[in-house]
């Protein structure tokens, strides 16, 4: 049993489970602040239409499911590459004319967007999900010594972590990720060296959303496929942003996944506050560390 | 005066011959017209140094030319080619270095990401052991943080990192500004060198004395017009003025 | 290109004859409306345009975009309905208390959202709001989904029986135009001079000695107390007050109505909140996805019309000169 005095006992192996579901949620948390930290740092945009892509990606897999027969670990590879297209069409036609606006106009531009992608998908497929099955090799039971967990979930957890670490590798070790620091510190000089700034504005936006659609496949067949599915999520990724700082990409991952897990453990002990506690953190990192957890001086 | 039109070259003499053609170069910083019509050429292989104080508009010229100041009007022709129809980012394609007046060191990238930064745009550039040898404190300090180089070791870099491109003309902006004379020297070296190994050099500087052991030819700059063009030779005969000109 | 000053740079002298034009149109217009359109639809639109105004005075005068105002609307409409209704207060009193109430949410909010600069402050402010709604739908006294209903209208001042449209639409009136009358005192004032020096230049506004956390967050109070009067006031006309009062979708509105009509304009927000309003009744009877114009508008004004309506006139009759 375990046991946090004067609040509520609970067995152990109930205890580990929704731990586990906290890194379910937390992962996804990660992902797409990962996603939304990324953009912001390169193009100094907040993609409010985050949420909207995450459902992109996830409906994209539900319909290449539906039409073409496309299973599951086809739609991991061509939800995401579909919704960075979708990505490209809108950072060239829109997005890069607020660039040199004040960040609120991205702010307002993508929540434009965000009403009217989500208001299309509710109008044509109504507020109900789609169920959308997970891959025969991904169901059952994992049966480890402490707990039972379900296959998928630990495939989740385990697939976010990789992408997130990737990413942050990506970032931080390599000669792509050098060039995309650098321009993120000053674009003009690294354009003054020859290097396609814009290009790399556009890319980095579709490689964003494209994290943004994987997270919505791998949400799929958990959360049901809904146009609704991303409307609450962005807001609370941007509490979870906000109390991780933006300016670091780990620090981003990090504050996602411990969220999720106190989201979690809230569920268990107090769960009238789950769905309030991150933005109850957000509020006392505010009070306490205003720049965030990893964020450097504002 | 801009009116005498000295022996060497004017804004009336033939293009053809100058690497770079600079005429009648106005910029603004959004309502502010800061440079009025200046015109200068630059040779292949020669030092030009822009002179003037403090906010004369020397470092607007370098940026005007390259296109970092978009506000611009006026002939900037590189070796034929009209600059003012190039984006920024094809630049450098041409052959064209830039080392800034802050150094543009990259605080979130290693010394050495920083070198290797700039792509090789051209072949005859140095390579990374020659630039490592011709500057050993950065090899030894490869790893640290950019921005965690001295003055003097950032301005090294941020010359060095041009010299593996390949680039045969170097905008360099203020490079002496703010450092010891011994690097000053070295800096100085680093550029004589260059200029041995036939690198076109515009060179901004307030330190007129160090300016004058580079420059082949000399450009007047004060309130964002070209007053006087000379060359190295007519140096001592200007003297005067130029004191009185820019407080020397 | 600051989002606020977008429309700075018109003459004191132009914008207040540009006002004084509209203000008449609009006294006209409002006097006479009531006999042509039906009084509850107008009744909304009064309310939004004050929602609108009050939002328009932090993003147009101080220069801080607030993605969470429906928090002080709602939240007002749920006590003032709860005060109305369970409390059995007069009417002005319960519209009173919302303020009050609206008011202390401000100030909870601002204190929290003005830690951080720009485009930080605008997320907090939507993440505390957000969190608001949460607590709104499972708080008991707002009764979640079904909200608060049946609140009487009971009698303004003991004497105007606020049952009758035609007598509730006076009264809504006067409240709207008292709102906006302090919203015009406040821009026109020394603290509104102030706020819009932080606007312009914060830095030198504290380097000369200004306070500007303390003016921000005075100014984020009444801003949210306005919203409160104007949610207040909504919830008794239409007798209800639901969670669509504090969610963040009502955020959105109040920002495109004030985007549409002109950021930083007296004038704009209410000429926006009455297109907007007059869109959203109008296609709901169509079946229209109301969500996706509104975004579409959105996305077209944010690209191609930032000034807005009575920006744009004011450009015009600029040039004219």
């Amino acid at each position: 049993m375990f046991c946090i005095p004067f609040v509520k006992c609970i067995p152990l192996m109930a205890l580990y489970s929704q731990l586990a579901l906290g890194l379910i949620n937390g992962s996804f948390y990660a992902l797409l602040s990962l996603g939304l930290a990324v953009i912001f740092g390169m193009l100094r945009v907040i993609n409010f239409a985050h949420g909207a892509l995450y459902m992109l990606g996830a409906f994209v897999s539900w319909w290449l499911s539906i039409t073409l027969g496309v299973p599951y670990w086809g739609a991991l590879v061509l939800a995401p590459l579909a919704v960075g297209l979708v990505a490209i069409l809108l950072e060239k036609s829109m997005l890069h004319r607020m660039y040199r606006l004040d960040p609120l106009y991205g702010l307002l531009l993508t929540f434009g967007l965000t009403q009217v992608i989500e208001g299309m998908f509710r109008y044509f497929y109504g507020a109900s999900g789609q169920p959308y099955p997970a891959p025969d090799a991904l169901q059952g039971p994992l049966l480890l010594g402490f707990m039972v967990l379900p296959i998928y979930r630990a495939w989740v957890v385990v697939v976010s972590v990789i992408t997130c670490l990737g990413t942050w590798l990506l970032i931080e070790r390599t000669k792509i990720g050098a060039y995309l620091r650098a321009a993120t510190e000053n674009p003009t000089l690294v354009q003054a060296f020859g290097i396609n700034v814009p290009l790399m504005m556009t890319l980095t936006y579709a490689f964003g959303a494209a994290l943004a659609g994987f997270a919505g496949v791998l949400a799929a067949p958990i959360y049901q496929v809904s146009p609704l599915m991303g409307t609450n999520l962005i807001i609370i990724v941007f509490a979870v942003v906000v109390a991780g700082g933006m300016g670091s990409i780990l620090g981003a991952i990090i504050t996602g996944y411990i969220l999720g897990l106190l989201e979690g453990l809230t569920k268990v002990f107090y769960p009238e506050a789950s769905n309030i506690v991150i933005f109850v953190v957000m509020a006392i990192v505010l009070l306490l560390r205003p720049a965030g957890l990893f964020g450097r001086a504002a | 005066m801009s009116g005498s039109a000295p022996p060497i070259w004017g804004p009336t003499m033939a293009t053809d011959g100058a690497l770079l053609h600079i005429e009648d170069l106005n910029a603004w910083y959004g309502e502010s017209h800061v440079l009025h019509g200046i015109s200068f050429d630059v040779r292949q292989g020669e030092t030009i140094s822009l002179i003037g104080r403090n906010g004369a508009g020397k470092t607007t010229t370098l940026r005007a030319i390259l296109g970092i100041v978009r506000s611009r009007k006026g002939v900037i022709r590189f070796r034929g080619e009209d600059l003012t129809q190039v984006p920024l980012h094809t630049i450098a394609k041409l052959g064209i270095g830039y080392v800034p007046e802050e150094r543009g060191i990259f605080a979130s990238l290693s010394v050495a990401e920083n070198l290797l930064l700039p792509p090789v745009v051209r072949t005859g550039g140095m390579s990374v052991d020659e630039i490592y040898t011709l500057f050993p404190n950065l090899a030894e300090r490869r790893s640290s943080q950019g921005t965690k180089l001295s003055g003097g070791e950032q301005q090294m870099l941020a010359i060095a990192r041009i010299l593996r491109t390949g680039a045969d003309v170097i905008l360099l902006d203020e490079p002496t500004e703010g450092l010891a004379p011994v690097i000053v020297q070295r800096i100085g070296e680093v550029l004589q060198m260059l200029k041995t190994r036939g690198m076109t050099i515009v060179l901004v500087e307030q330190n007129f004395h160090f300016a004058r052991k580079l420059a082949d030819r000399y450009v007047v700059v004060e309130h964002g017009r070209a007053i006087d063009h000379f060359g190295a030779a007519e140096l001592d005969a200007k003297m005067a003025s130029l004191t009185e000109q820019l407080g020397v | 290109m600051s989002l606020a000053t977008s429309t700075a740079g018109v003459t004191n002298g132009t914008r207040a004859r540009l006002n004084l034009t509209v203000a008449v149109v609009l006294a006209v217009a409002a006097l006479v409306a009531p006999f042509m359109v039906y009084p509850v639809f107008l009744m909304n639109v009064l309310c939004f345009a004050l929602f609108a105004s009050a939002f328009n005075l932090l993003i147009g005068y101080v220069g801080l975009l607030s993605f969470g105002h429906a928090t002080f609307f709602g939240g007002a409409a749920y006590v003032t309905a709860h005060a109305a209704k369970v409390w059995g207060l007069p009417t002005e009193l319960a519209i009173l208390i919302g303020v009050v109430a609206a008011a202390v949410l401000g100030l909870v909010v601002g204190f929290l959202a003005i830690r951080r600069q720009g485009i930080y402050f605008s997320m907090i402010t939507l993440a505390l709001s957000q969190m608001f709604y949460f607590i709104c739908l499972q708080a008991p006294f707002t009764h979640g989904e079904d909200g608060i209903q049946g609140v009487p209208r009971g009698k303004f001042l003991g004497l105007v029986n606020l049952d009758d449209n035609f007598s509730l639409y006076f009264v809504v009136l006067a409240i709207v135009v008292a709102g906006h009358f302090i919203i015009w005192r406040i821009v026109h004032s020394p603290f509104g001079n102030i706020l819009k020096a932080i606007r312009d230049n914060e830095p030198r506004a504290i380097s000369l000695g200004y306070n500007a956390d303390s003016y921000k967050l005075r100014a984020f109070v009444l801003s949210s107390a306005l919203a409160g009067l104007a949610g207040g006031t909504n919830a008794i006309v239409f007798q209800l007050a639901t969670l669509t009062g504090v969610e963040w979708q009502s955020s959105g509105e109040v920002i495109l109505m004030t985007l549409l009509g002109g950021i930083g304009t007296l004038a704009g927000p209410p000429i926006g909140a009455a297109i907007t309003v007059g869109l959203q009744t109008y296609l709901a009877a169509l079946d229209f996805p109301v969500t996706v114009l509104i975004g579409l508008i959105f996305v077209v004004c944010v690209l191609l019309f930032r000034r807005g309506i009575a920006g744009e006139v004011a450009a015009f009759m600029r040039k004219r000169r």
